[in-house]
């Protein structure tokens, strides 16, 4: 065994050793540990002054309280509460035994392994080690081949996160759609992953209505502007739903039968949507469909350009036209 | 690890280090380290710390026993820090919700096991998962299951597959036998990754864009050197070859230099941006450009803006009622 020798210790690292100390001695004892012993028992709490330990100590409770250890303060003889005492109960401290079947552990590997940042990932994998300390087998088979990737790209991303798990009100500045820099006040209420993007629902204060903000369009650091915990989120709060509309991609505009023609051997992914059959013109079939957003198809339609045509209805043949018009007028060609 | 680490932050690592090791006494010092996610000096530094470490009194049998004398390492009388500390309310997160992600596309990984591992991790993480409901990744419904079914059967049986796959760019239908490596996805979408004999060549296929596939008897082959394809950045694979072209991008189409990889990309004061790519084939871009009414605008080359203005004069020129093409 190497020798023990306590010469040349950074004060990080002694800080490290008194805080595991600290945590040991609170887990051992059966009884709350008056300061007094917790002085003694703690290598480095008995070198300062009493006032010196006393401002430690408190530091040190706090940092351990903010990593989630259940750090209790009880009275240690129940009848006379005048002495507070400390300790940490094993059962409320530990992770509970848990039995992980192979496939399950596996899969848990796969979430583990998903993100991508840093942000996400470390939390990640270290609840994989705390999981797997027994380091059970695994049976990959379930999973194998797959692999998520789920990005936070966004700088905005851990201070929104910590802002809508904790509940605490936000301002940040905003690019909106139309381009223009404002700063925004809201309550988060929920953030979301959809079609690789990252959003934010929230209660905006100054519009006292719900909206959708996009991570990628806040601009440098959001702000706390108040305490956590100080608003409840509605409980029919459906974010993905929000988003949709917010994006266009609302599912409940009413379906409209479309009409198109189609040249032969062109076009695939609209024939794939709807029946086709062969139209009067050579070289050409017709394919019928129902749409919910005409706004959408329109811009499906036009990206065929001369492939396709327009049957019915004719306010789909107008949205198409106007936009190839606006493509034909930013290229040089007139207008109409 | 490049980063600062602050003492408390050591202490979390280290109080799921100490039963980590326990159950894997003697494991070589440079596995440990690499499963842990540390370098191998600190490893070493973590064990040093350890030993000054033990009940109150200090006396020698008080404290913890650490070696890694021979490149194996060995942790002992630690019971009081056998456990480690239950799931922070970051560490459910993580996990919770890439799990949640996961169950919601069919086919593709076992969804039993996925919903058992949900409820005991659920358990496991007691209070500091409720705060997970708040976060949410949705994974785009990649196909109907039983499309996803077969992908997968080709994965796990190691079997090429007959695709039937629309491109994006030409917007054609073709058929290809490919033999499937990994199934990912990137910015919410999935996608096959897998070598196509027709191409001869490493491709990645959308799976929303797969409209059949049947798994054939034959192995998969795919070559034994195949290149490490990166997504991190996303599907597009530009090459300096290629012509340079260059877009301006209205503010409402600035969405489109976020998405594909660009060798220049300046955003203007109003929110528009000018960017330079480098484009093989213009089809797809051609697509985009009418897509975009006018959002998208070419400048440059000028044969590329002659054709986008030929593409639309041409779509423009049809009828739309029904008469007889020209």
């Amino acid at each position: 065994m190497a020798t023990r020798s306590t010469t040349g210790v950074s004060p990080a690292a002694a800080k490290t050793e008194r805080l595991l100390n600290l945590v040991i001695a609170l887990l051992h004892t059966r009884q709350p540990l008056s300061r007094a012993r917790l002085r003694q028992a703690v290598p480095d709490y008995a070198q300062g002054s009493p006032e010196a330990f006393e401002r430690m100590f408190e530091r040190d409770k706090d940092e351990l309280r903010a990593l989630g250890i259940p750090l209790r303060t009880e009275p240690i003889d129940p009848f006379f509460d005048d002495e507070p005492g400390y300790r940490i109960d094993q059962r409320e401290y530990a992770l509970p035994e848990i039995d992980f079947a192979p496939d399950e552990l596996a899969v848990l590997g796969l979430a583990a392994r998903s993100w991508s940042q840093a942000s996400l990932a470390g939390p990640a994998a270290q609840a994989l080690r705390k999981l797997d300390a027994a380091g059970l087998v695994r049976d990959e088979s379930s999973v194998a081949g797959i692999e998520p990737l789920l990005h936070t790209p966004d700088p905005a991303f851990e201070p929104v996160r910590d802002a809508v798990l904790s509940r605490t009100p936000i301002s940040f500045d905003y690019r909106g759609g139309s381009a223009d820099l404002a700063t925004r006040a809201v309550q988060p209420w929920g953030l979301t992953s959809w079609h690789g993007r990252w959003y934010l629902t929230a209660h905006d204060l100054d519009r006292d209505a719900p909206r959708v903000f996009r991570l990628d369009r806040v601009v440098g650091t959001p702000q706390r502007q108040g305490r956590p915990g100080g608003y409840a989120v509605p409980q029919d709060h459906d974010a993905v739903a929000m988003i949709r509309r917010s994006t266009g991609e609302d599912p409940g505009e009413p379906r409209q039968v479309v009409r198109l023609r189609v040249r032969r051997d062109s076009a695939a992914s609209l024939r794939s949507r709807g029946t086709v059959t062969p139209a009067a013109q050579e070289g050409w079939d017709e394919v019928e469909l129902t749409a919910t957003s005409l706004g959408r198809l329109a811009r499906e339609v036009c990206a065929a350009g001369p492939q396709v045509q327009v049957l019915e209805p004719a306010e789909l043949a107008d949205l198409v036209a106007d936009r190839l018009r606006a493509v034909l007028a930013a290229h040089g060609g007139a207008g109409d | 690890m490049g980063t600062y680490e602050s003492a408390t932050s050591r202490v979390s690592r280290m109080l799921t280090m100490v039963p980590w090791l326990l159950h894997r006494q003697g494991i070589d010092l440079a596995r440990a380290a690499e499963e842990l996610g540390v370098s191998e000096a600190q490893v070493v530094d973590d064990l040093q710390v350890l030993f000054l470490c033990g009940l109150p009194g200090h006396y020698p049998d008080d404290l913890i026993e650490a070696s890694w004398e021979d490149g194996r390492v060995f942790v002992g009388n630690a019971d009081t820090i056998a456990r480690p500390l239950r799931l922070g309310r970051d560490e459910a997160l993580a996990l919770i919700v890439a799990l949640r992600a996961l169950a919601a596309t069919p086919g593709l990984a076992e969804r039993e096991a996925i919903d058992r591992t949900l409820a005991k991790l659920e358990a496991a993480a007691g209070e500091a998962g409720e705060a997970a409901d708040q976060v949410r990744v949705d994974l785009e419904q990649p196909v109907d299951a039983d499309l996803a079914a077969r992908i997968r059967a080709g994965l796990t049986q190691r079997r090429r597959l007959h695709l039937r796959y629309t491109s994006a760019s030409r917007d054609e239908t073709t058929e290809r036998d490919v033999d499937p490596l990994r199934v990912l996805s990137v910015d919410g979408r999935w996608y096959l990754e897998g070598w196509c004999h027709r191409a001869q060549d490493v491709r990645l296929f959308r799976l929303d864009r797969i409209g059949a596939a049947d798994v054939l008897d034959e192995p998969a082959t795919p070559p034994e050197e195949l290149p490490e394809r990166p997504v991190g950045a996303g599907v597009y694979r530009p090459d300096p070859q290629d012509q340079a072209v260059t877009l301006d991008l209205a503010p409402g189409s600035a969405w489109v230099a976020e998405q594909i990889p660009a060798e220049e990309v300046s955003a203007r004061e109003d929110g528009s941006v000018r960017m330079v790519l480098r484009v093989a084939d213009p089809a797809w871009l051609i697509r985009l450009v009418l897509r975009e009414g006018g959002g998208v605008r070419v400048v440059e080359p000028a044969t590329l803006v002659t054709a986008v203005r030929e593409h639309a004069t041409a779509a423009l020129s049809h009828p739309a009622a029904d008469a007889p093409a020209g």
